[in-house]
């Protein structure tokens, strides 16, 4: 089996990953590069007789290295850690996309272009001659759909046929001033016989345009003072035959006559129904200055309801599941000890993490929707005035709108935006985007104090007004901590697609193993810990003192009742009870007990746990009859309303999870942001904990 | 001398210059404008603070406050 290693490379939504996915057909298996990482997704297939791996890396326009995502996807194409490289290029917009595939031409690898979208080109009268673009390019061009799956065979053949094959020769022609000054160093680098794995034709133009990792190369080469001004001449001639200053725009302008000249001989256009009408049409409405905010905040509304309604029907199979589990195991462990780990650790804390996976599946649905559709840009174009306002940038709602599905991805996300002052108060306010796994805490805790039909609204309110605390916390941050010149605002607005149903599969379910496999993990690990705590030290004097009293009992009420003492005294005296005691007075003020003290700091290692601890320490104090046998139905009878609401607001506000503040801390660039961050966070979270008890105090009493 | 963010919404008009700093003019230059290309102002984001414009075929976003640093002429 030989291998072939493949770099994906493409401008965004070209149809990357949906062609990854279409390619590797059924023998998929996608595994991301380094544990929380998604900078680029790996994914390995059999081919016959090569094993294939395609390294699907981000989007990017050109290699001007302006974004993090840029940088990423040139850094990892220098590194030459790949046989070839596929271009993918939207069949419809080829001259825009051969801009990128210039810059790829003088890298020195080989390329096989894939003209994605084919479908859509054909509808909307675009024919392609991809053997001539072929000819002409000196690289193979194969017309494929990622959606329809033609030209898939083809497509693989070629990159067979181009790893066999010794090196391309790029076919790229200059105007005459720079194909005089290529020459010129092409000449000094055989005549010093320089020695290298990239033409010299490719070094030479590489040179020109000053690209940073070839000089790089270069610079330690004894040659290179005397090339360095052969450089700097060659350069000035080209910027002056361009009549600019900047060498790179002078190149971009060598490109685009050529790739022009490339497109004219390669497409005919039948002319059709106006091809981007739809979309015009679509925009018209939702991109209205009157009404396309009313519609995107009614399309949030309804997402958040649907969260709630539809979600809230398979949790009940769920529960049901769970309940029925235990029951079940229970009785066939012999051993107190272990029967009481396995049913009131692991099941009770592993099943209230997986309660909540239809509501989560349900929000990661309508993000992934919101992403493929090419709505998120136009929700970006209508509100970047107003959040330009807070000091942010209409793309920071992309990282915060992702937040909402999950702060680790958001983190990432916010790599779009270049400033790095930008990014970081992004970063610092992507946290007031409730993340998914705070979910199950709101839905929890709304369940156990507001009817069924007020949930929705509760739910959407909540949301919002974490929102609008991270726009107020933006704008004050701006002001002091984060002032200094904004990043400009430039984003693509592409084509409205009808959403597929394989990609937003493919994105919700990985997201959602994600989750469960959280679950199955760490959170039961978490949950083993958290048993163990809450049962350890025991006392087997307070078992000695109630087994009298409850014998001695007069009804079965009171038997009941004395059990129930008699536990909680076992809790109270447990090493969790020990740390929730010590730390009870300092949530004092919040008007926590100390079981919700011990669920926020659990909670500092995924919001999931939050919900699973409440669930170890009210399931040991509770009665297994069937009403109170929910944890929804614990909490209302153990918490007050006003203390609900304050842990609400801190779950609110407070540091997402370890993992989110271990990519947090990478994304920001030191350990001393992390500090900030967590300092922020938990200050804003207590303060406004504190106010939220209080009013809520005066409401209910 | 005009600039791209004083056209009116359906003007066609051609670039004549660009007056950002390096990195700005790369990002532009990606998003395929430059010198030569001819662009159409679509439409202005409420509060008229963003402009959306086509270039080629592809729609791009962008502030007033860059499009003001894109010089152009009707054409
Ligand atoms: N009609 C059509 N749509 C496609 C094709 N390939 C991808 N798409 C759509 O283009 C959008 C962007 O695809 P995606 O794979 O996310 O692009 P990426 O950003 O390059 O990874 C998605 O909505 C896809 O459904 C294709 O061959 N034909
Ligand atoms: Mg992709």
């Amino acid at each position: 089996m030989k291998d072939i290693k493949i770099a994906l490379v493409g401008q965004p939504n070209v149809g990357k990953s949906m062609l990854v996915n279409s390619i590797a057909n059924s023998h998929l298996h996608v595994g991301n590069f380094s544990g929380v990482t998604v900078d680029k997704t790996e994914v390995l297939f059999d081919h016959e007789g090569y094993h294939f791996t395609v390294v699907d890396l981000p989007g990017t326009y050109a290699f001007t290295d302006y974004t993090i995502e840029e940088r990423v996807t040139h850094q990892y194409l220098t590194s030459g850690e790949y046989d070839l490289i596929i271009n993918v290029m939207d069949s419809t917009n080829l001259v825009k996309n051969l801009q990128l595939t210039s810059e790829l031409m003088s890298m020195g690898k080989n390329v096989v272009i894939a003209l994605n979208m084919s479908d859509e080109a054909k509808k909307e009268g675009i024919d392609i001659d991809a053997l001539r673009m072929s000819k002409l390019l000196g690289i193979p061009c194969i017309k494929v759909s990622a959606i329809t799956k033609e030209g898939m065979g083809e497509l693989l053949d070629a990159l067979i046929a181009t790893k066999e094959l010794s090196t391309q020769n790029s076919k790229l022609v200059f105007s005459e001033p720079t194909e005089e000054e290529i020459l010129n160093i092409e000449k000094y680098l055989a005549k010093h016989k320089h020695q290298s794995i990239n033409s010299h034709r490719n070094i030479a133009i590489n040179l020109l345009k000053n690209d940073k990792a070839t000089y790089k190369l270069l610079h330690s080469d004894p040659i290179w003072t005397e090339l360095q001004s052969i450089i700097v001449k060659g350069s000035k001639h080209i910027e002056l035959h361009h009549n600019t200053d900047d060498v790179r725009e002078a190149f971009a302008e060598e490109y685009l006559s050529f790739n022009k000249g490339v497109v004219e001989e390669v497409l005919t256009q039948v002319p059709s129904r106006k091809e981007s009408s739809i979309t015009t049409k679509i925009d018209n409405i939702l991109i209205n200055p009157i009404v396309g905010i009313p519609i995107f905040l009614f399309l949030m509304w309804g997402l958040f309801q649907l969260t709630f309604t539809i979600g809230s029907i398979p949790m009940d199979w769920i529960d049901g599941f769970f309940g029925w589990l235990g029951d079940t195991v229970g009785p066939l462990i012999k051993n107190d000890d272990l029967r009481s780990l396995v049913v009131d650790g692991i099941i009770a804390g592993v099943g209230a993490v997986l309660l909540f996976v239809p509501n989560i599946v349900i929000l990661f649905i309508g993000i992934a929707l919101l992403e493929s559709t090419g709505y998120m840009s136009r929700v970006a174009f209508l509100l970047d005035g107003f959040f330009h306002k807070f000091g942010l940038h209409g793309q920071s709602f992309i990282p915060l709108v992702s937040g909402f599905g999950c702060s680790i991805p958001a983190y990432m996300s916010a790599r779009i935006l270049k400033n790095d002052r930008d990014r970081l108060l992004t970063l610092f306010i992507i946290g007031f985007m409730s993340c998914g796994a705070k979910l199950p805490v709101y839905v929890l805790l709304i369940g156990a104090f507001l009817p069924p039909e007020m949930a929705g609204n509760a739910l959407f309110a909540i949301y919002i007004s974490g929102a609008v605390l991270g726009l107020i916390a933006a704008k004050i941050l701006k002001l002091t901590a984060f002032k200094g010149p904004e990043e400009p605002f430039v984003m693509e607005m592409p084509k409205y697609r009808l959403p597929s149903l394989k990609l937003v599969w493919h994105t919700v379910f990985t997201k959602t193993m994600m989750y469960v496999k959280k679950a199955g993990t760490f959170i039961a690990a978490a949950s083993i810990l958290i048993w163990f705590l809450s049962n350890y030290p025991h006392n087997a004097t307070i078992d000695k003192e109630y087994e009298s009293k409850i014998e001695n009992a007069q009804s079965a009420d009171m038997k009941k009742e004395l059990a129930n003492e008699m536990q909680s005294e076992h809790l109270e005296q447990s090493y969790l009870g020990t740390i929730g005691k010590f730390s009870e007075p300092f949530f004092a003020p919040l008007g926590f007990d100390w079981k919700m003290s011990v669920a926020l700091q659990t909670g500092l290692a995924a919001k999931e746990v939050v919900v699973s601890t409440l669930g170890v320490l009210y399931a040991v104090g509770d009665d297994v009859d069937e009403q109170s046998n929910s944890l929804i139905g614990a909490i209302s009878k153990n918490i007050p309303f006003a203390s609900a609401v304050s842990f609400l607001v801190v779950i609110m506000i407070y540091l997402p999870c370890l993992a989110a503040s271990i990519v947090f801390t990478r994304e920001a660039g030191g350990v001393k942001y992390f500090v900030y961050l967590f300092v922020f966070t938990s200050s804003v979270a207590y303060g406004l904990g504190f106010i939220a008890y209080h009013i809520a105090l005066r409401f209910s009493s | 001398m005009k600039t791209l963010s004083e056209c009116k919404i359906d003007h066609k008009v051609k670039v004549l210059k660009l007056n950002a700093s390096k990195e700005l003019k790369q990002r532009l230059i990606s998003f395929g404008i430059m010198r030569g290309t001819t662009a159409e102002i679509l439409k202005y984001a409420p509060g008229r603070s963003t402009m959306e414009i086509k270039v080629g075929k592809m729609k791009i976003a962008l502030r007033t406050q860059e499009a003001n640093l894109i010089e152009v002429e009707t054409i």
